[in-house]
């Protein structure tokens, strides 16, 4: 079974994100739960997502305690969270950033997905929108299918940008 | 179809599927997801109900009442707080024998205000005389809606069901579903009592001593027929979408001589512990108990049992493991865990049943 | 603007969204109120800015109560302060939902029978708290999460009601004019009995405006006659400053509500309507401010 903790702030589309790799894993034949945890709604407050994908169906309802990838959609949020608690010795983390990100040795993956969500104009309400370049990050670091995250994406958005934002982000994943 | 969905989608795809004429809808954290889809697929002509936005969960249950009365299907969902203010609502819809189904988001009671999963509020409504059902994934929460109101609309039930799925963790966590054409898996309402103004009749008049009880024995009969009902509505949903369900859901039971019990999403993630324990050369088995009213027939004789109940009554003791103690001859270590979305996990379970001590009670967090 | 005192009674540390205006308005609420308060806090927005146990950002005596109480808590705690002879002051701090929709029992029953306290509504036209569904609060033609076409039927008329139970003080606020509200409330708490203040408060999230535009949706609401401040002492009409102007010239309603995401889709024969209430209560407070009836 593969564990994500996703770190986020209300209003950015984390829980969404959770929801889309889900529904990729599942199309490709996968088992996957994904599961946001926070309190009553606010905007701008940090929520963890937690993602879980497996070959057999998951029985397993509480927090992910020891996350094979952490992902940061939002940096600020490591001010006030340890984003890296728990997280495998081999663990893998996925930063929105523009720039590299060392993150105490673990593997750290980085992509502007603000960046690309800006370029193709991907804003809604004040806020790019990070979770469709994302899959395309996922994609590429090998969790699902760029075909399922096609799938995911078309499945949940009409607005064609966000395939274009996932391939951005696929073909722009740094380490 | 196969997608994906929360709990809370679940349900509301059920009640779509189900078309009910009526849905009365009052918002309350973590069942708002039900409402607001609900009226999406009112808005969008999906679903053509009428949606009543009404002003408190009293009168979402008031108006459930009104609609019911008249022969036609009636749905509404709640959680916690909500559920205990229409708690004399929910006493009135089974004294006047309407089938209308409700969803609970399984919440904790305040003060402090706690929106996580607890099952202290349905359990506290347990002597109302609506079903209640208590599901552990998202696909159960939809399968146990639909079949919600052909129980409750069955001529020898004719009770409201309620529908119980733990807040947050099973209401907001995505996970497969299949959703089903139900056909005529529900058949047509069919009220016998239902207004008629071409039979002019009073409903619910002052009624005196000598005539009260034969009206709660009624209920009574009604509520241990249903037990037959369930069985086979269960049944028939195995037949016609494969997928089978019993009262309880056992795991690794046939040979165990210690069974953990629990309700809701820790009788999933129970499993889990029994298989660890398993490998550790336990005889151990899991029994999910999933129908709580009609409190159903349990293989427990002859075992140790381990009790996790996600709820107390104050001054007396986990409601669970009263109901089991009550009814059979078994030693009964009772752990008190869950409460207010307290952090249960597997290796805690594995924990609670390697350090049972029979006969006594455990509050996890607070005893060593 | 010197007579207001510097003590803050809510810290910097709310779990409020950013530019929420029901943290803008009670922190000029309790300066106003002083420390001899207690704030009866039903479900709402505030019940969650206080922030989470066991920390709590506000310095003033909360008591949180279930959703439809708090008119009925406030008046059992009244009662009992006052018994014990105490001028404690009683100010219920509810948001639209609690006090139009599942508190309006409550709040009726405390008013008619003369409760010496202070209600406060703050309005973000929504049941915010758990994710914007609407409320007999919500207007004409907005969209919320459970009136996804937007709302068919109009806004529950809360200051008539109140009206209606004749209490010695009544007010309309809006958290762009916290000076106004200030005095309101001060104004409010030097009366004995009942006493009602009406605050239109934005919400950046429900509305869909950006976080930094409360203000100025507070101060276009009251320039285009969509709200009027006002207050009523002892049955007598006074019309607030801001609304002076706005009465006489009022600017198309459209300049507000055209900055709200959530009339995205109002339709024209909505607007149309909304244009009629907004002439309607022009024509009625200026009526009533005139002595004509």
């Amino acid at each position: 079974m593969y564990e994500i903790r996703l770190h986020s702030r209300g209003g950015q589309g984390g829980v969404t994100a959770a929801k889309m790799l889900a529904l990729a894993a599942i199309r490709e034949g996968k088992f996957a739960t994904a599961c946001p945890f926070y309190g009553a709604e606010r905007r701008g407050a940090p929520v963890v997502s937690y993602i879980r994908i497996d070959d057999a169906p998951i029985k397993v309802y509480s927090q992910i305690r020891q996350p094979d990838l952490v992902i940061v959609l939002d940096m600020s949020v490591m001010e006030t969270v340890d984003v890296l608690q728990g997280i495998r010795e081999d663990g893998r983390v996925l930063i929105n950033s523009p720039h590299p990100v060392d993150m105490q040795g673990h593997p750290t993956y980085h992509v502007d997905l603000t960046g690309i969500a800006l370029s193709l104009n991907l804003v809604i309400a004040g806020s790019p929108i990070l979770n469709t370049p994302l899959m395309g990050a996922l994609a590429k670091m090998g969790f699902v299918s760029f075909d399922s995250v096609k799938d995911a994406i078309e499945e949940t958005f009409s607005d064609e940008r966000n395939v274009a934002a996932a391939k951005l982000a696929y073909e722009g994943l740094g380490q | 179809m196969l997608t994906i969905a929360t709990g809370n989608k679940a349900v509301a795809d059920a009640v779509k599927d189900a078309r009910p004429e009526v849905v009365a809808a009052y918002p309350i954290t973590p069942q708002t997801e039900i409402v607001e889809q609900i009226a999406n697929y009112v808005a969008s002509g999906e679903l053509g109900s009428r949606y009543i936005p009404v002003e408190s969960e009293h009168s979402a249950m008031a108006a459930c009442i009104g609609a019911s009365a008249t022969g036609v299907r009636a749905f509404t969902a709640t959680s916690s707080h909500g559920l205990v203010y229409m708690c004399e609502m929910l006493h009135w819809a089974v004294g006047a024998r309407l089938p209308i189904v409700m969803a609970n988001a399984n919440r904790a009671l305040g003060p402090g205000w706690n929106i996580w999963a607890e099952h202290t509020d349905s359990l506290s409504m347990r002597d109302t005389g609506w079903l209640q059902v208590y599901v552990g994934s998202v696909q159960e929460a939809y399968d146990a809606t639909l079949m919600a109101f052909r129980i409750a609309e069955h001529t020898n039930v004719l009770l409201p069901v309620m529908v119980n799925l733990d807040g947050f963790a099973l209401t907001h966590i995505t996970q497969p579903l299949e959703t089903v054409d139900p056909g005529d898996f529900i058949p047509p309402m069919e009220l016998p009592h239902a207004i008629d103004i071409t039979n002019p009749v009073g409903y619910g008049t002052l009624t005196p001593p000598g005539e009260y009880y034969k009206f709660r024995w009624d209920i009574e009969r009604s509520m241990r027929s249903a037990a037959g009902v369930i069985e086979e509505t269960q049944a028939e949903f195995g037949k016609r979408f494969g997928r089978r369900y019993g009262a309880t859901e056992e795991y690794r039971c046939e040979d165990a001589e210690v069974i953990v019990v629990a309700m809701g999403t820790l009788g999933k993630e129970m499993e889990i512990a029994v298989d660890t324990l398993r490998s550790e050369g336990m005889k151990v088995g899991s029994m999910r108990i999933r129908w709580f009213r009609p409190f159903p027939d349990l293989d427990l004789e002859g075992r140790e049992v381990v009790v996790i109940d996600r709820d107390y009554s104050f001054g007396f003791g986990g409601i669970v493991a009263h109901a089991i103690s009550s009814k059979y001859d078994v030693s009964i270590y009772s752990v008190i865990a869950g409460l207010g979305g307290q952090e249960v996990t597997y290796d805690d379970i594995a924990g609670f049943v390697r350090d049972r001590r029979p006969g006594e009670e455990f509050w996890f967090g607070v005893d060593a | 603007m010197a007579d207001i005192p510097k003590e803050e009674f809510i810290f910097k540390t709310t779990s409020a969204c950013a530019g929420c205006s029901s943290s803008l308005c009670l922190r000029h609420i309790l300066k106003a109120a002083g420390p001899d308060s207690v704030l009866v806090v039903p479900a709402c927005c505030t019940s969650v800015i206080q922030g989470i146990y066991p920390n709590t950002a506000f310095n003033i005596p909360v008591y949180n109560v279930a959703f439809a109480a708090a008119a009925a808590v406030a008046s059992g705690m009244s009662t009992a302060f006052r018994a014990a002879g105490r001028k404690t002051n009683v100010i219920c701090y509810a948001g639209d939902g609690g006090t139009v929709d599942i508190g309006i029992q409550a709040l009726s029953g405390a008013l008619e029978r003369g409760t010496d306290f202070l209600y406060i509504c703050y309005d973000n036209e929504a049941y915010s708290n758990t994710g914007m569904q609407r409320s007999g609060g919500t207007p004409l033609g907005a969209v919320t999460t459970t009136t996804p076409g937007g709302k068919s039927e109009g806004k529950k008329d809360l200051d008539l009601i109140v009206e209606a139970h004749n209490p010695p003080y009544m007010a309309t606020a809006c958290s762009a004019y916290p000076l106004d509200l200030y005095k309101k409330v001060k104004k409010a708490l030097s009366i004995e009995g009942p006493k009602f203040i009406h605050i239109l408060a934005p919400c950046p999230p429900g509305w869909r405006f950006p976080a930094d535009k409360t203000v100025e949706m507070g101060k276009l609401a009251v320039r285009t006659g969509m709200w009027i401040l006002y207050e009523r002492e002892h049955g007598e009409l006074t019309i607030s400053g801001a609304s002076k102007n706005a009465m006489r010239k009022p600017l198309p309603i459209e300049e507000y509500i055209g900055k709200q995401g959530r009339f995205k889709n109002i339709d024209q024969r909505s607007i149309a309507i909304l244009e009629q209430q907004v002439a309607h209560n022009i024509a009625r407070i200026t009526r009533e401010a005139e002595g004509i009836c």
